[in-house]
């Protein structure tokens, strides 16, 4: 419960902000909603001398949709997502996935940034924006570069944003596909046993495209281009939804914890990913 | 560490107070502003007995330090009602039986506070859904989500009698 001490800093600007992670290194952290982090202080498992809170920086905030194509800044919160009217419009699956995360409390407080840059193989957004394909604008002390969300996950708590960045931004195209985000929890504000994000587009009675991505199956989450290809140029009939959650399965690797054993967890993710693609079709 | 000096309105008063950054801010609150409704039920951000109003945003103040709420406005339970002129919230605790040991009932009422000035007409399901951050041991929250539904009807006639 008790943190251990540290300088805190409040930067009016990334420039600052950036300047203070260089000059610390590794002894440098910054704070977002802090609902990962806080946490892991209380416990001692997180050492942070230096802690840069972000929330001065106005340019971290908001949502902006232009032209088919949706920016969302790293400290815009769940709730703001979630009671975002033309977010949801342009990518309702953002809302249907940010109700399934934690609590209002944390919704309040927990950002878009904070949950993708984590690296928490148990949150729910990094799977979400691989199925939505979103890219990650990252910014350091060398400029600006941007990464496929389907490419930053390497491993638990390990992504490829280096110690000196800031994951800035996210964008990803507006979707009017059919969607779905599945989630199997043992109670509200739980990690999933096992979730299913899935975007399907429909012509003629035809899978013209699919996404299908999973979180909490492995030690990051999975993007499964093999699910897609399976329901691709079918008509998501019980074959096809079979052969795709075979598919996504080869894809997975959970681990056995105290939501289940391996087996159980595959069983539950077999059913939650089938649940997935059906509602994302119904809805194509 | 570096202390700094604090400064926030709780309740209408404006505070200020010397922290350490790593002090959190539901410490802060109780031991330093003596605003002890606030209470802490766990460690781990879950059980929302220590949630207070921040700049319009339910907060579990345990998770979050007090330097982040630099020059913000709270509201803890203690600046909802007096014991002479409860809240509606509180009256209605109190009529519907949405409390017994009373641990998580500052939470909970600071958290339904919010929850109906967001959404003035939940039905029971939004209600659950609305005041999931917060835990009870005691009531089987059965009688809360009466006290709440009771509470936002009871708000709505007196807004359609002031019309």
């Amino acid at each position: 419960m008790i943190p251990a001490a540290f300088e805190y800093h409040r930067p009016a600007d990334i420039r600052g902000a950036l300047s203070i992670l260089v000059e610390h290194g590794d002894d440098a952290r910054v704070l977002a909603g802090g609902h990962s982090l806080i946490p892991m202080m209380k416990l001692r498992m997180a050492d942070v001398p230096h802690l840069i809170d972000l929330q001065d920086i106005s340019s971290l905030k908001g949502i902006t949709i232009e032209g088919g194509r949706i920016t969302i800044g790293a400290m815009t919160t769940q709730h703001e997502l979630i009671t975002n009217d033309a977010l949801h419009a342009a990518a309702p699956l953002l809302r249907e996935a940010a109700l399934q995360i934690a609590d209002p409390q944390v919704r309040y407080m927990g950002t878009i940034g904070g949950n993708v840059a984590n690296g928490d193989p148990g949150n729910d957004m990094p799977g979400l924006m691989q199925c939505l394909d979103a890219t990650f604008t990252l910014e350091g002390p060398n400029g600006t570069r941007t990464v496929q969300a389907r490419d930053f996950y390497e491993a638990a708590y390990t992504t490829d944003r280096d110690d000196a960045e800031i994951l800035t931004h996210i964008s990803l195209d507006a979707t009017t596909a059919g969607y779905a985000y599945e989630k199997q929890k043992r109670k509200i504000g739980d990690y999933a046993t096992a979730a299913c994000a899935v975007l399907i587009t429909k012509e003629n009675g035809v899978v013209t495209s699919a996404s299908v991505a999973m979180t909490n199956l492995s030690d990051v989450p999975v993007f499964s281009e093999a699910a897609a290809e399976a329901l691709i140029g079918g008509t998501c009939d019980t074959a096809a939804v079979k052969a795709a959650v075979a598919a996504a399965l080869a894809d997975i690797d959970p681990t056995e914890d105290n939501r289940g054993p391996v087996k159980f967890k595959m069983h539950v993710a077999g059913v939650i990913i089938a649940r997935a693609i059906e509602r994302a079709w119904s809805r194509a | 560490m570096t202390k700094q000096i604090l400064k926030m309105t709780v309740n209408g008063q404006t505070e200020e107070v010397l922290v350490e950054p790593r002090e959190l801010l539901v410490y802060v609150l109780r031991e330093k502003i003596g605003m002890k409704g606030p209470h802490v039920g766990c460690e781990t951000s879950h059980c929302g007995a220590c949630t207070v109003e921040i700049n319009g945003k339910s907060v579990k103040s345990c998770t979050m330090f007090a330097v982040q709420a630099q020059g913000a406005e709270i509201t803890t339970i203690e600046g909802l009602g007096t014991p002479d002129a409860l809240h509606v919230l509180q009256t209605n605790f109190k009529e519907h039986h949405g409390l017994q040991c009373g641990f998580c009932t500052p939470g909970m009422i600071t958290r339904a506070h919010r929850l109906l000035q967001e959404n003035p007409n939940p039905t029971e399901k939004e209600v659950r859904f609305g005041i999931a951050g917060n835990i009870c041991r005691c009531t089987g929250y059965q009688n809360i989500v009466k006290a709440i539904l009771s509470a936002a009807a009871e708000i709505n006639a007196s807004k359609e009698a002031a019309q």
